[in-house]
């Protein structure tokens, strides 16, 4: 059961060489896509370290995309290999918390692949619209009270 | 002048902090003689309302080990933190919630049944499990409440000062009296221990290789490290580079990689997520597939990464449906 | 430098030189047919013999194999000399009285006639024609000598001596390549009858093949540098490690065979990156008939047959050598295709209306435009539009379906059909036209990601170059001291070509004079005070920018290496490690604006 009406926080962190580009250029080829996503522009998917995505998770975000230059076209030679070997590790994490790792995503978009850009952000507002809210509570007073 | 006196009190823990004080050995005389101890629920016999009677001000410091679990604890801890000026976080289940914090990875409901239900030496056909009142035979027995979750003593009441460690080693706590005596107290929050993280100490960081990659990790329980060499490099998980420096490397010693008692360097939010960061950086996969089955090779991320600090993390626990939420 | 005198003139040559070189340098003539710069001097022929007095007696000997000496007295034309030759001009005559090239000398030297008869000769039809061979060698001289090949060689004495292959069959080892037939002085060599392998012509690549190159050429007249090159797969000297004929003809020694590719290093601070474009492969569209039909030609191949310096010379010709009655353009071949390449390739209906006014100046020819929208956008472009509408050319908007051999009716036989549907009419037109002009698109350069790659630059979509910005930056690649000219980018005309060139030259310009760059305030710094030299950073660094002081034990960021890319931030356990203008404090402000915000 979808909720249409539920409209999902998604933070995105993309590296400014490739899929920052990409989202600009889907945004200058005036694509249409869900609203849903707010960028973190950062200078390679490898600087994005777990804490970033699960800050996001803690402070109200139902999901988190971490987009970077395809494998072999960082423009940093490997960061992006190393947003790949952390994702999968910081997935199983997340499994252990309870969090669906779904609400993760780690996608390769490149600065010529606006219309990518678009469909991912359009799949991945419907597809956390299908897992519903996160609402994780992120202070000690929503997380339970003391009694 | 009459001796500053001081209290000692244990919540959800094992009685190991208890035991660094018992391993001071011959300084424990020297404490004794510079201070009162008025309240040990491990040693001396005490009542509520022995306490409850005491002066603000009166009992200068309270050193609380252990998580906080239960209602009872936290009436104590409030109670506690009420009287004394100084409150000190004592070893890592206050600190950070340490070996019973572990408990959040699953829920209250989950506990019970393990421990009430699914035991194989318990006979329960009623299914019965602990309620807070209850009422037999006209007679009423109240019980603590278990709380949902476990947590450090800061989430509870303020907290002046943190004596990290499972346990904190003997040294620590005497340079904590000493501080205390001859009031050199450091800043308030402070942590007692290195800012900087363990490697830093670690008699086997000039060991370490400047580049290493881990293809699979290993697992002390199915392979010995060697004696010699930094344990990352070998490929067993050692929380040392994410873990504040000052333990005594105690562990590394004992031929076990670091475990992360000591928490998280001062910089960090989450030692765990740094610890992904870091380590993952030095996998060896080049496709998502390989980069799954490397970090599949992490046995229990969740408890090898926040063995003593999962309630302090950022997420905390694990996310609960319906009551338990 | 040795001194004689010939025919009373005096000459100087280098010493181990022949007194025909010698005689060569003082430019007097001497009558010579076996004789050829590469070969060694055999003295075959004769022809070149010259009276050399040698104290008080003269004697007559071949100059093509005499070493000059100091102080030789030659004389080339003494009454005994030119006797000697005429009687060895009517012994050639007699052995190949049919030879236009022993006719022609024997002229030379005044004989028209032999008083003997033919001898009778092995008949040597299997290799050389019957007539003609004098046995000069220089066909197996070359063969084996030059080229090391080896495929021919003498078999017989006297009468019977000829030149064969052995067994007198087609010579395997033969590599085709006619430089036999090429020395032989009486053109005798047939060379059909040596090879086994038939001769491959190498097409000409810059005339997209309508003409043939030899291994060593220039490639296209314009060609920056001017000078010849060697085609290594198809040279001889490739091949078989001989021949090195060119070597020996190049008056300033610039030839040099043993030249390797090799791959240079140079530093620089910009890069323009102006590799181009490619042309569409029409072949792809098989319904046109490129590749199967004579007379599709595409763009290019029009461009150089229309072209003065081309392979007609400039005339629009048909496969059998006519100029077409009628002519079709087909427009956006590859171009504004879902099945091909999307976008527009802009240049091709300019130049296909180019194309237009040159047949119709130059033929006369109806021609026909099929189109799906003309786009003429540039400065003076509509004005030439609406000129060819005014010379008659026809316009058909609507995209060709196919291009066919097979006619209908009798008027359509030997021609080739153009059927499209003309929008404009709703209606299929069947167009019978002598030439088909393919108008194709414009792709991108074949390894042009492998490029990117290199550069650490991106392609956008349809595979070209991705600038900066598309208003803003248009000649900046994303990465610094990088920028684009021309079709590399996008496809684009000359003019457009032209101004992103000039602005690509200012931007790389601008940072040589600088002289230094400035890098962004984004570089990583790890905190002395944090950082427990745990090391994990070290190799984390791609650009080997982290280094571990063992002194002070801690990492050490160097700050001119570092790129900013903030791995090692990320990396770092400790949170020793920052990004500045990303510090995690920043990043962690960020998600709590974003998230507290909406």
């Amino acid at each position: 059961m979808v909720d249409q009406q539920f409209e999902p926080k998604i933070v995105g962190f993309l590296c400014r060489w490739c899929s920052y580009t990409g989202a600009d250029l889907a945004g200058t080829s005036r694509m249409q896509y869900p609203p849903n996503l707010a960028a973190i522009r950062v200078m390679c998917s490898g600087r994005v370290d777990p804490t970033f995505v699960v800050k996001a998770l803690q402070d109200g975000a139902d999901g988190v995309l971490i987009a970077g230059c395809h494998p072999g076209d960082c423009h940093y030679s490997e960061g992006n290999y190393k947003a790949m070997r952390r994702y999968p590790m910081l997935l199983n994490l997340l499994d252990q918390f309870g969090i669906d790792r779904r609400r993760v995503r780690l996608e390769w978009i490149s600065a010529s692949e606006g219309e990518m850009f678009a469909r991912v952000v359009s799949e991945f507002t419907q597809q956390l619209k299908t897992l519903g809210p996160l609402r994780w509570p992120h202070t000690i007073e929503q997380f339970c009270s003391p009694a | 002048m009459a001796k500053p006196k001081v209290a000692f009190y244990w919540c959800a823990s094992c009685g190991g902090c208890e035991e660094t004080i018992v391993d001071l050995a011959e300084d424990v005389l020297k404490v004794v003689e510079a201070v009162d101890i008025v309240l040990w629920p491990v040693a001396l016999d005490y009542k509520l309302e022995h306490v409850k009677a005491w002066q603000p001000g009166e009992v200068t410091v309270a050193f609380i080990n252990g998580t906080v679990r239960l209602s009872e604890q936290l009436e104590w801890v409030r109670l506690l933190r009420e009287k004394c000026p100084f409150v000190i976080a004592f070893g890592s289940c206050a600190h950070l919630g340490g070996i019973p914090g572990l408990a959040n990875a699953t829920s209250r409901a989950e506990i019970f049944a393990n421990k009430y239900h699914r035991s194989p030496t318990i006979d329960n056909p009623q299914k019965a499990v602990p309620l807070i009142s209850s009422s037999v035979d006209g007679h009423h027995l109240d019980l603590p409440e278990f709380f949902k979750d476990a947590k450090p003593l800061d989430q509870v009441i303020p907290v002046d000062y943190y004596l990290p460690g499972c346990p904190p080693p003997p040294e620590n706590v005497a340079a904590a009296f000493t501080a205390i005596l001859e009031n050199k107290l450091p800043p308030k929050c402070s942590v007692i221990g290195v800012d900087k993280a363990l490697c830093e100490s670690c008699p086997r960081n000039e060991t370490k290789p400047d580049d290493f990659t881990i293809t699979r990790f290993k697992r002390v329980a199915t392979s010995t490290p060697d004696p010699e060499k930094c344990f990352l490099a070998e490929g067993f998980l050692c929380m040392g580079p994410a873990t504040r420096g000052g333990c005594g490397e105690r562990c590394i010693k004992g031929n076990m990689p670091c475990r992360g008692c000591f928490g998280p360097t001062p910089d960090t939010l989450d030692a765990g997520l740094k610890m992904i960061s870091a380590i993952a950086s030095h996998g060896e996969a080049d496709t998502e597939e390989a980069a799954k089955a490397f970090a599949d090779s992490l046995v229990d991320p969740l408890g090898t990464l926040y063995r003593f600090s999962l309630p302090a993390s950022m997420l905390r626990r694990r996310a609960m449906a319906g009551a338990e939420q | 430098m040795i001194q004689l005198t010939i025919d009373g003139k005096k000459v100087s040559v280098e010493p181990g030189q022949t007194v025909l070189d010698a005689a060569r340098e003082g430019n007097i003539p001497i009558p010579t047919l076996c004789s050829h710069e590469s070969l060694i001097p055999y003295g075959a022929c004769r022809l070149c013999i010259v009276e050399v007095r040698h104290r008080n007696k003269t004697r007559l000997l071949a100059s093509c194999t005499l070493p000059a000496a100091e102080g030789m007295e030659v004389t080339t034309n003494s009454e005994k000399v030119i006797r000697t030759r005429r009687m060895l001009a009517e012994l050639l005559l007699a052995r190949c009285p049919e030879s236009k090239a022993i006719r022609n000398i024997a002229a030379q030297l005044g004989v028209e006639k032999t008083r003997f008869g033919k001898p009778h000769l092995k008949d040597n039809s299997a290799i050389v024609g019957t007539d003609g061979c004098i046995l000069c060698g220089m066909c197996v001289r070359v063969c084996n000598d030059i080229l090391k090949i080896g495929a021919l060689g003498f078999e017989g004495r006297g009468a019977s001596r000829r030149v064969v292959t052995p067994f007198e069959k087609p010579s395997e080892v033969c590599l085709s390549c006619g430089a036999c037939s090429f020395v032989c002085p009486t053109g005798a060599i047939e060379h059909h009858r040596i090879r086994l392998h038939k001769p491959e012509p190498i097409p000409a690549e810059f005339e997209y093949g309508m003409v043939n190159r030899k291994p060593i050429n220039i490639p296209f007249p314009q060609a920056v540098p001017r000078v010849p090159v060697i085609d290594p797969d198809t040279c001889m000297n490739f091949r078989t490690g001989g021949c090195k004929i060119c070597e020996d003809n190049c008056g300033v020694h610039a030839i040099d065979h043993a030249q390797q590719e090799k791959i240079e290093q140079v530093e620089v601070g910009a890069i323009i990156v102006a590799t181009g474009f490619e042309l569409f492969d029409s072949r792809k569209l098989g319904r046109y008939g490129y590749g199967k039909l004579d007379n599709v030609l595409h763009a290019l191949e029009f461009e150089r047959m229309s072209h003065a310096s081309g392979p007609t010379g400039g005339k629009i010709l048909t496969k059998n050598g006519q100029p077409p009655k009628a002519v079709a353009i087909l427009h956006c071949i590859g171009s504004r295709d879902e099945n091909t390449n999307e976008y527009c390739s802009r240049v091709c209906c300019m130049y296909s209306l180019k194309f237009a006014h040159l047949v119709k100046e130059k033929t006369n020819a109806e021609v026909y435009n099929l189109y799906i929208d003309m786009r003429a956008f540039g400065k003076g472009y509509e004005e030439f539009y609406k000129r060819i509408l005014g010379e008659g050319v026809h316009f058909i908007r609507g995209k060709c379906a196919e291009v066919t051999s097979a006619a209908r009716t009798p008027e359509e036989k030997g021609k080739l059909i153009v059927v499209a549907e003309d929008t404009l009419l709703g209606m299929t037109r069947r167009l019978p036209v002598d030439m088909v002009i393919l108008s194709a698109g414009l792709i991108p350069g074949k390894d042009s990601d492998k490029l990117g790659r290199i550069l650490g630059i991106s392609c956008s979509q349809g595979g070209f170059f991705l600038e900066k910005h598309p208003k803003l930056a248009p000649v900046d690649a994303i990465n610094d001291g990088i920028f684009f000219a021309g079709a590399c980018q996008g496809p684009k005309d000359i003019p457009d070509a032209v101004a992103q060139g000039a602005a690509a030259a200012a931007g790389a310009l601008s940072l040589i004079d600088k002289g230094k760059v400035v890098l962004e305030p984004i570089t990583a710094e790890i905190d002395e005070k944090r950082c427990a030299g745990c090391q994990l950073c070290v190799a984390n660094c791609p650009y080997g920018a982290i280094e571990y002081n063992k002194e002070k034990k801690i990492s050490i960021v160097t700050e001119e290496l570092c790129k900013g890319c903030g791995t090692c931030v990320a990396g770092c356990p400790s949170g020793a490690a920052r990004q500045k203008n990303f510090e995690d404090v920043q990043i962690l402000a960020e998600i709590e604006g974003i998230l507290t915000a909406s």
